[in-house]
């Protein structure tokens, strides 16, 4: 129990209608988690909770060792010692941005207050725009007003509702990286909401993908991406198809592309058909293969090309393959599998689970 | 071919010399539509160029630190409370779920139906010492007259009190359009940022709605600065009693327009302060984002302090002033409903149907040349005859009374000294005289309604319509009179309703033996027949109300994020 961040077993409705289920985890110190997953998955409401917008009726949230909330007491947000960047920044529009940096600072004394923003303004480069108004800084600048207002009082935890959502596309990555080095740099426990995986792996430690109400799974992006505990954290993050395949041993599949080999054991029974996940960079172009698919579909990504392959059998496949092997469409390739990660999920039973 | 480019050229040009003419044709006569309702203003303006200085030695002798002195305390009283009961229940309404609530959203505007001199009467006749309050609670303490002390109505903190129950909509109004507007995020980020829900409101929801409020209180300070009933009928001396006293009592009319022009530099004041907060009243939010307005619930103790603070207002300044008129008039409605009421609603409906119709007419030829010409001068005429709204009505009196007497007598005086006829007044003293003094008064009224109308209908549109092969007129009729018709009908009843209101001006320009409902509601008032006064009081109220409906119907739809407004 020493994270700085403890969720435990929240459940929250709005009107009557279920949007959280028995949410848990812990976020530890200095730590950047960031919560993922499509929007009305909850996420946003879960961020709210832990500020103290919404109420759950089931559950706690602790914050740095103090219980804030539990389903009948609810610490109001003002006493939550959290911080706060919102979607659009909510800058204040009558102040300048030195007046909306400071405004969370008024129980210090003026000097208290003078380092503070001297601190903030080198660590978020602002020192030329602190007499400007909101309306005439750009949206990475705004977004970095919204952060220096948001870590002024030195929160015991920083919520970030899709900090990436108001800038151009174009920025998001390079933003990412900037706003990941300032926070560490502060080390500042911090808590991220978006839909982007990409943000999410540019930004955060530790990510929980969330569907429907529920957490998946809360872990590192490798795992995340590689090791995916369900099938709907498998599809969500990253792509890839699922092929059928039998249980062999503990160690291997037999799948129509070949047996599949895990350096580790899976929990199966033998002969039990298994569904399997195939990354594209699980399969490799290799024109000495005996093994070849046709081209039906192919996406060019700069480096890469992303084919669509379909094998005789009408199974098909998705192959990530340098950009130099340009294929026709219709064309057969050869291809080899190399998997370092076996993932498996039971196959579907038809009709319920 | 050559030939046929040659003509094209020519008839081209030859429709831009005719287009250009016709431009400038339709400039004159804006321009000087624009002059003729100028007059008034430039009349009263003029004045200072001819000193009266025996009338400015008595006057400053005697009443003019009066006039200035209540002015500005009425000024200051009339602010304060109305900025008191528009704003703390506007905030309520918005962010506040309580029993009432909703209702309370649109009966807080009731009591804009009620002329200050109206709630004036109703209370005075409730609360003198002969009234019905005054005699329970002799009758329950068995105390005599003179026996207790119980406020004076009628005194200066009388008149701010009814000017405050009947102002404050203004503020609330504009109060409320700015909450509903401002991003429920930047509440919410300051709460983050160790604010709670009185320090969010202080610092950041008050802060933003206060150019807003602004507006409104200069809406309402320059209302209480054009306000004759209630002052004379209280005694208190403002300026607008001090005209009056000076034309008719000091038979001066020169001085009465100095006094009037004295009276528009605290006007002028305010309209610029009004111009100012309107420029910032928009403030850049970042955020153009807006969700759900989340209204908290209260508790039921919280509940119903809420509801009583937002309640007092309706209940003081609507429901027992009407209660009030709605008992008298009970009892005087037999004696009162007969053929001279039938005449007065006749007199006062003809009035107010003609003058919207004009109104109307004229405010959209403003607005059309407006829309086809980018001139500086048409705008500045159009804004320079928008000014009439802010102008207290007996200042308008002065100044069409007087040059159109002139006319009348120089006329008179030629036609004597050349064809010895007697031409008497011909203008001053008629009903057209009245129609002109309402129709400065009440332009700005149709104009910003039509130009707002005019202005959704973008010129693309009039060019689709032109390559589907419309001509002008059908335009007009076919796409521009379908769209704008209900801002239209709006600006009708809004005039209608402002002049069926009127007091001070037709009090002094109306026609010899000519009655309206307001005027004959004053001279019973003065007579002091409250009762018998109720019947006409309660007319002008209920239409009064139509407004109010057509206001509150379209700010609900206004509300940002509001579905049926998309």
């Amino acid at each position: 129990m020493n994270n700085a961040i403890e969720i435990k077993d929240v459940s929250l409705a709005i009107e009557g209608r279920p949007i959280l289920e028995d949410i848990s985890f812990g976020v530890n110190e200095a730590e950047i988690a960031c919560l993922l997953g499509a929007s009305g998955c909850g996420k946003t409401t879960l961020l709210r909770c832990i500020a103290g917008f919404e109420k759950q009726y089931q559950g706690e949230v602790w914050i740095k060792g103090v219980r804030v909330s539990n389903a009948t007491h609810y610490l109001p947000v003002e006493q939550r010692n959290i911080g706060m960047v919102f979607q659009d920044y909510a800058l204040f529009p009558h102040m300048s941005v030195k007046d909306n940096i400071i405004f969370g600072l008024r129980k210090l004394n003026a000097s208290l207050v003078k380092q503070r923003l001297d601190e903030l303004v080198a660590l978020l480069s602002l020192e030329n725009h602190l007499n400007k108004y909101p309306h005439n800084l750009s949206g990475g600048q705004q977004q970095r007003v919204a952060l220096a207002r948001a870590m002024a009082p030195r929160p015991g935890v920083l919520l970030l509702d899709e900090p990436f959502a108001s800038l151009d596309v174009e920025l998001r990555e390079q933003i990412a990286r900037e706003l990941r080095q300032i926070l560490k740099k502060d080390g500042i426990t911090t808590i991220m909401v978006t839909h982007n995986q990409l943000e999410a792996f540019a930004m955060a430690d530790v990510i929980g993908v969330m569907n429907e109400g529920q957490l998946l799974q809360w872990d590192t992006a490798i795992n995340l991406y590689h090791e995916p505990q369900t099938s709907v954290v498998a599809k969500f993050i990253g792509e890839g198809v699922f092929i059928s395949g039998e249980v062999i041993n503990a160690k291997e599949v037999q799948t129509e592309v070949g047996i599949i080999q895990s350096p580790v054991s899976h929990e199966t029974e033998l002969g039990e058909t298994v569904r399997v996940l195939i990354r594209p960079d699980d399969i490799l172009h290799d024109d000495d293969s005996h093994m070849t698919a046709r081209v039906i579909d192919k996406a060019f990504r700069g480096a890469e090309f992303l084919y669509t392959l379909e094998l005789d059998s009408g199974l098909q496949l998705l192959s990530l393959v340098p950009s130099h092997h340009d294929h026709p469409i219709n064309e057969a390739i050869g291809i080899r599998v190399e998997i370092d990660h076996l993932v498996i999920f039971p196959e579907k039973k038809p009709r319920g689970r | 071919m050559l030939v046929t480019r040659a003509a094209q050229a020519l008839s081209n040009a030859s429709e831009f010399k005719t287009r250009s003419f016709n431009a400038t044709k339709w400039n004159t006569l804006l321009v000087l539509v624009s002059l003729l309702f100028s007059i008034p203003l430039a009349v009263v303006f003029g004045s200072i160029l001819f000193p009266e200085k025996e009338v400015w030695t008595h006057l400053s002798d005697t009443v003019l630190t009066d006039y200035i002195g209540n002015s500005l305390a009425l000024l200051i009283g009339v602010g304060f409370f109305s900025l008191l009961l528009g704003v703390i229940p506007a905030w309520m309404v918005t962010m506040y779920r309580f029993p009432m609530s909703r209702q309370l959203e649109w009966a807080l505007l009731l009591p804009m139906s009620i002329p200050a001199y109206i709630i004036a009467y109703s209370y005075t006749g409730a609360l003198d010492v002969a009234g019905p309050f005054q005699t329970m609670i002799r009758a329950l303490t068995g105390w005599h007259y003179r026996d207790y002390w119980f406020p004076e109505v009628r005194s200066l903190g009388g008149a701010i009190a009814m000017l405050s129950l009947v102002l404050y909509p203004y503020i609330y109004l504009l109060a409320r359009a700015a909450f509903i507007e401002q991003s429920i995020c930047v509440l919410e980020v300051s709460r983050t940022l160790g604010c709670n829900t009185v320090d969010a409101f202080r610092r950041v929801a008050l802060p933003l709605a206060r150019p807003a409020i602004m507006v409104g209180l200069s809406l309402v300070v320059m209302e209480t600065l054009a306000d004759y009933g209630t002052v004379q009928y209280f005694g208190v001396s403002a300026f607008t009693t001090g005209i009056f006293r000076t034309w008719f009592g000091l038979g001066n009319s020169m001085a009465a327009a100095q006094l009037s022009a004295l009276l528009l530099v605290f006007v002028v004041f305010f309209l610029y302060l009004e111009k100012r907060s309107r420029r910032q009243a928009r403030y850049h939010h970042t955020s153009s984002r807006y969700s759900r307005l989340m209204q908290q619930q209260l508790s039921k103790g919280q509940g119903t302090i809420a509801l009583s603070v937002c309640a007092a207002p309706v209940v003081f300044g609507f429901i027992i002033p009407v209660g009030l008129l709605i008992n008298w008039s009970l009892d005087t409605y037999s004696s009162v409903l007969g053929k001279d009421f039938y005449a007065l609603l006749f007199n006062s409906l003809l009035l107010a149907f003609i003058t919207s119709i004009l109104a109307l007419f004229i405010a959209l030829f403003m607005a059309y040349s407006n829309r086809n010409s980018q001139s500086v001068i048409n705008r500045m005429m159009v804004r320079f005859v928008s000014m009439g709204y802010a102008i207290p009505g007996t200042v308008i009196a002065v100044g069409v009374l007087i040059p159109f007497a002139w006319f009348d007598n120089t006329l008179d005086r030629i036609l004597m000294d050349n064809f010895n006829i007697n031409s008497g007044l011909l203008i001053s003293g008629t009903v057209f005289t009245l129609i002109f003094a309402y129709l400065v008064r009440f332009l700005a009224v149709s104009i910003n309604t039509s130009e707002a109308a005019l202005g959704k209908i973008k010129p693309v549109m009039d060019e689709v319509a032109k390559t589907a092969g419309m001509v002008p007129a059908n335009i007009v009729k076919r796409i521009h009179m379908p769209m704008m018709r209900g801002s239209l009908l709006t600006a009708l009843l809004l005039v209608f309703v402002d002049v069926l209101k009127e007091l001070p001006a037709t009090l002094i320009l109306r026609p010899f033996n000519f009655n309206t409902l307001a005027v004959r509601t004053y001279e019973l008032a003065n007579e002091e027949l409250l009762a018998d006064a109720a019947v006409p009081a309660l007319a002008i109220v209920m239409a009064g109300i139509i407004p109010v409906i057509l206001i509150s119907n379209s700010i609900s739809k206004s509300r940002p994020g509001n579905k049926s407004s998309q």
